[in-house]
């Protein structure tokens, strides 16, 4: 039940795009298309899943204050927590090249859409921002888990809404000094204004 | 008529291309074509469209739709500063007093949001020549219907102006916006303006007088929150709030009714079912997402019961349809033909939906007593999803069935 209120609760209250505006660079540019925003959200997912956990690993086996005394007690006073950043990113860079590899292989037209979008989530700041999240939060493994699918899916969703109504928007008659990414940055705005309808719920 | 028809045809070549006035050409079109029946006719050549139904017709049978909400909503006004100052208690005591009240203070509200988006309107139209849009109409109309009375005149006219704006005139104006104008403009109020939208003191007007001994402003929202919380029964809390000013205040048939606090035009079920039924009627709105909403919110209602943590969520269902603006949202806003779903099978889920988050919200949030104004907004946000999906099903049997 824990799991599952924190699952609701970084899809929608704390959605990564949304309550803290993190991964805005693929959200704003790869949103196009409806078929392309799923197969970003769809690595996004997967990429969050991987990383958080692992770097979970990684954090409380080997960069947290007093995380070493597994290795020998004399290293109970190394704290380490200085390289998180360099550390996650690793991570997340090799996952992402895992991804991307998979991708190329199997789905080559997406891996043309996506372009150099898919690298680009290596450097994502919603996908950093979970492992981030995770390490501040003190989540334990499952929760990890659990909280990078859900902010994922929470991603996944607000581009995948967000391209079908760019994909609408090609109907409408936007100013011409607002076509394009100003619209989109409204639009996001006004998305926000409604995802606004589960902040404040407490799980 | 003979006089009008001369002296807009005296003054017509001065916004004709060549005219000193050419740049307001479509202010004064815009005029003409709400004082004349325009001559358009259809082109020889091409498609030949004929239907009696054109934009005009269908906003002001909106209109027309909201007029029952508009009228009891005056009225009603009138009757709760009344009642709370306990100047008289009878329903129809006083009914000349009670309906001027209301006017001064709804027809202001009417006047400016129809000016301040109207001017925005003209403004767009003539920097971007086209066509004064009629969907205004409808928007100047909901806007005052969802706001309390108390609200002050310059937020109602910047709301309208930040709603046409940035939720319709960026996206090119009637029938290109994305979420709902008036919902935005709502929402925007309760976002940037809190105090005089929300809780308990501003949705009946006391003016200098003082409120009898024990009144309460709560809405019936409020009440049941507020009930779930201290785990007293809802019915109990409803049935004994605001003795002070007659026992029954929040009765079912009075919640059906409307005789209670609330925005505007939203107190009352009954006359949004009317206005429904002139909606529906007239073909303007889909029944499907009216009744999918109503059914969404009782099925979530029914849902609540079952897991029943609070008191709140032991609520009969049928209340939650009575109270707020759950109705007047279902049947004016939801049904928006622009920002709602497109495709039959997605206005189902659509109205669904809204229906089912109204009540999560009412019930588990408690930022928002009332949810009908976001839940519909996210509706709109994932309306063209659904449509999407929808489409995209369709399109996948029908090739199924497809023989080469």
């Amino acid at each position: 039940m824990e799991l599952f209120s924190l699952a609701i609760k970084s899809i929608f209250i704390d959605n990564m795009v949304f309550a803290y505006f993190l991964g805005m660079c693929s959200f704003l540019a790869v949103s196009k298309k409806v078929s392309t925003a799923l197969g970003l959200g769809a690595a996004v997912i997967f990429v969050l899943t991987v990383t958080v956990p692992v770097n979970w690993l990684l954090n409380e086996f080997i960069l947290k204050e007093g995380a070493l005394t597994w290795a020998s007690a004399s290293l109970a006073g190394v704290d380490l927590s200085f390289l998180r950043f360099i550390m996650f990113i690793a991570i997340i860079a090799a996952m992402v090249q895992l991804v991307e590899m998979v991708v190329e292989k199997f789905a080559p037209a997406l891996y043309g859409a996506l372009g150099i979008f898919l690298p680009l989530i290596a450097v994502n700041c919603a996908i950093l921002g979970g492992s981030l999240f995770m390490a501040q939060r003190d989540y334990t493994l499952a929760e990890s888990a659990v909280y990078g699918f859900g902010s994922g899916t929470g991603f996944f969703l607000a581009i995948v809404a967000l391209a079908a109504i760019r994909e609408k928007l090609k109907y409408s008659n936007v100013p011409n000094g607002l076509k394009g990414l100003g619209i989109t940055m409204l639009l996001t705005g006004l998305m926000g204004i409604a995802f606004m309808s589960f902040m404040g719920i407490d799980l | 008529m003979k006089f009008l028809r001369d002296l807009l045809d005296k003054q017509k070549p001065l916004f004709q291309k060549g005219g000193k006035l050419e740049n307001l050409y479509y202010a004064f079109e815009a005029g003409e074509t709400f004082l004349f029946t325009p001559k358009h006719t259809n082109a020889i050549k091409g498609a030949q469209v004929k239907d009696a139904i054109d934009l005009k017709r269908m906003m002001i049978t909106v209109v027309i739709a909201m007029i029952p909400c508009l009228l009891f909503g005056i009225y009603n006004t009138g009757h709760q500063h009344f009642l709370a100052t306990g100047q008289t208690a009878g329903l129809w005591e006083d009914f000349g007093p009670k309906a001027l009240l209301g006017l001064q203070l709804v027809l202001p509200i009417v006047i400016v949001a129809y000016a301040a988006g109207g001017a925005v309107e003209a403004a767009f139209a003539v920097i971007r020549k086209h066509p004064i849009n009629e969907g205004f109409l409808v928007t100047g109309m909901l806007i005052p219907l969802v706001v309390p009375a108390t609200l002050p005149l310059w937020q109602v006219a910047l709301a309208t102006i930040f709603a046409v704006v940035i939720a319709k005139e960026v996206f090119g104006g009637t029938g290109m916006n994305i979420l709902n104008v008036a919902m935005t403009a709502r929402a925007f109020l309760y976002f940037a303006y809190p105090a005089q939208i929300s809780g308990d003191q501003v949705w009946t007007y006391l003016g200098d007088k003082a409120p009898v001994d024990g009144f309460s402003g709560a809405t019936a929202l409020a009440v049941a929150y507020n009930a779930g919380v201290e785990g007293e029964t809802v019915n109990t809390a409803l049935a004994s709030h605001n003795s002070a000013i007659g026992a029954g205040l929040f009765d079912f048939a009075n919640l059906f009714i409307g005789w209670i606090p609330g925005s505007i035009g939203e107190t009352s079920t009954l006359m949004a079912l009317i206005g429904a039924v002139i909606l529906v009627a007239t073909g303007v709105a889909s029944w499907k997402i009216i009744v999918s909403g109503f059914a969404g919110a009782y099925l979530m209602g029914l849902v609540m019961n079952a897991f029943a943590v609070n008191k709140y969520m032991e609520m009969g269902p049928e209340y939650h349809i009575v109270m707020g603006g759950l109705a007047f949202g279902v049947v004016f806003m939801a049904t928006d033909p622009v920002s709602a779903a497109q495709t039959e099978i997605g206005k189902w889920i659509y109205g669904l939906l809204i229906g089912v988050l109204t009540v999560i919200i009412r019930v588990t949030n408690p930022a928002y007593p009332e949810g009908i104004m976001l839940a519909v907004l996210f509706m709109n946000v994932f309306a063209p999803l659904i449509d999407y999906y929808v489409v995209k099903a369709n399109k996948k049997r029908r090739l199924q069935r497809a023989t080469v």
